[in-house]
């Protein structure tokens, strides 16, 4: 190792952690700027419902722009060690319930774009992965999401963020464990199977530090980039219902008492579709002027774990049978952790 | 002539990925063709896993992502 290497590696680690300094003095100070911006810069009056909206807003979007950026980027960083192909190959010849499971948690961590379901799901089950294991993975890869895991733990804290992961492992898992046993494999478009097997494409390159930092940056830039209206339009929404909504007004239709409001925000869920990072706000104003977790939780999860572009693009290889079991299945086990968490907090 | 192939169904990525190939190629100055596979079985006969996907001469340099110019001109030469 010579000394110029040494002193560059000093300096870049110099970079980056001043860079870090930086992001934790900002987030740690959104809260007195953005009060000093509604009420002494913008003159709103304290307590009035457009000055609690403007200081929701101007405190939300820096702060949950932060957050994203951070996590973002470290999430880049964890998705290089784990390529769909090398995913494939921990879960090829599991035997069901074990793979479910493995399924499930590769899910979270495994890049995933539901533009790509469907070559997945292909070179998953023509190579020896169970089609419930398939289904485990599918159904975790969207909906445990990153993105709203830690905008989650940021605005809650880490029981609600536990609580979403848990749900959401559970109910991949389920879901797919219930779909492997009932052998669904004649609703798969014969065409599937008719590929020839094998596992072939790229070798994965082996991939230095710089490289992985590089597909941090990567991952900021196409994220951020493309989620970054949603966030802003979701904290508006948010910040309307913060300021305008009565207190206590969603816990007469969103509480815990009414057992329907669970079917009903799944139902409305399910063809909604948003990223993660634009429900969140909405989540967290809704929570806050009263309306249950566990119904609050099963809308969030049917908005960003089953939509239908995707539903639309599966039906290419599976028959409508099953499309519709899948939504079926994952729809009820979205529904029980609501009833459970309405019933348990 | 060097074949360059672009296997995706139309995402926004695929779209990408032939700019930056058709790029990087006209860099390159050898003599290529383009062409893009949006046929779903005709994708899958390359064994990808994930789309966009950059095929030259028949064998799989790259999936799932958009490289920059200068890494595809790498892949490439």
């Amino acid at each position: 190792m010579s000394a110029p290497g040494k002193t560059e590696r000093i300096l870049r680690v110099a970079v980056w952690g001043a860079a870090l300094a930086v992001w934790w003095a900002l987030y740690n100070n959104l809260a007195a700027v953005a009060t000093w911006v509604t009420y002494s810069l913008v003159g709103l009056r304290k307590g009035s419902h457009l000055g609690a909206a403007v200081e929701f807003f101007v405190y939300e979007v820096p702060k949950v722009m932060l957050l994203l950026t951070l996590v973002v980027f470290a999430v880049g960083i964890v998705r290089s060690f784990f390529t769909p192909e090398r995913t494939r190959r921990m879960l090829a010849g599991r035997r069901e319930f074990t793979g479910n499971v493995l399924a499930a948690l590769l899910g979270v961590v495994t890049p995933f774009c539901s533009c790509s379901a469907v070559p997945l799901f292909i070179g998953f089950v023509t190579t020896g992965v169970p089609l419930g294991v398939t289904f485990s993975f599918l159904i975790s890869a969207p909906m445990v999401n990153e993105v709203a895991l830690v905008l989650l733990f940021g605005l809650f804290g880490w029981k609600v963020a536990a609580i979403y992961l848990g749900a959401g492992l559970t109910v991949a898992l389920a879901a797919g464990w219930i779909i492997g046993r009932l052998k669904l494999e004649r609703y798969v478009e014969g065409w599937v199977y008719e590929q020839a097997a094998g596992a072939a494409g790229e070798a994965d390159a082996p991939m230095d530090w710089a490289a992985r930092l590089a597909a941090g940056r990567t991952a900021v830039r196409e994220i951020v980039g493309r989620v970054w209206p949603y966030v802003v339009a979701g904290i508006a929404v948010g910040a309307g219902i913060h300021g305008y909504v009565p207190e206590n007004f969603m816990a007469e239709i969103m509480g815990r008492d009414a057992w329907w409001s669970v079917p009903l925000a799944v139902l409305i869920g399910v063809p909604m579709y948003s990223n993660a990072a634009g429900i969140i706000p909405v989540v967290q104003a809704l929570l806050g002027k009263g309306a249950a977790l566990g119904t609050v939780l099963a809308f969030m999860m049917s908005v960003i774990g089953l939509s239908l572009p995707e539903a639309i693009i599966l039906r290419q290889v599976l028959k409508l049978p099953l499309i519709l079991l899948f939504f079926g299945v994952v729809a009820a086990g979205i529904m029980a952790v609501g009833f459970l968490f309405n019933a348990l907090m | 002539m060097k074949k360059i192939q672009i296997l995706g169904t139309g995402c926004a990525k695929c779209q990408k990925l032939a700019t930056v190939a058709d790029e990087a190629a006209k860099a390159l100055g050898a003599p290529y063709e383009l062409v893009k596979v949006t046929e779903l079985k005709q994708i899958m006969s390359f064994k990808v896993l994930s789309t966009p996907a950059l095929v030259v001469d028949g064998v799989v340099k790259l999936s799932g992502r958009v490289p920059t110019v200068e890494e595809a001109k790498q892949l490439l030469g």
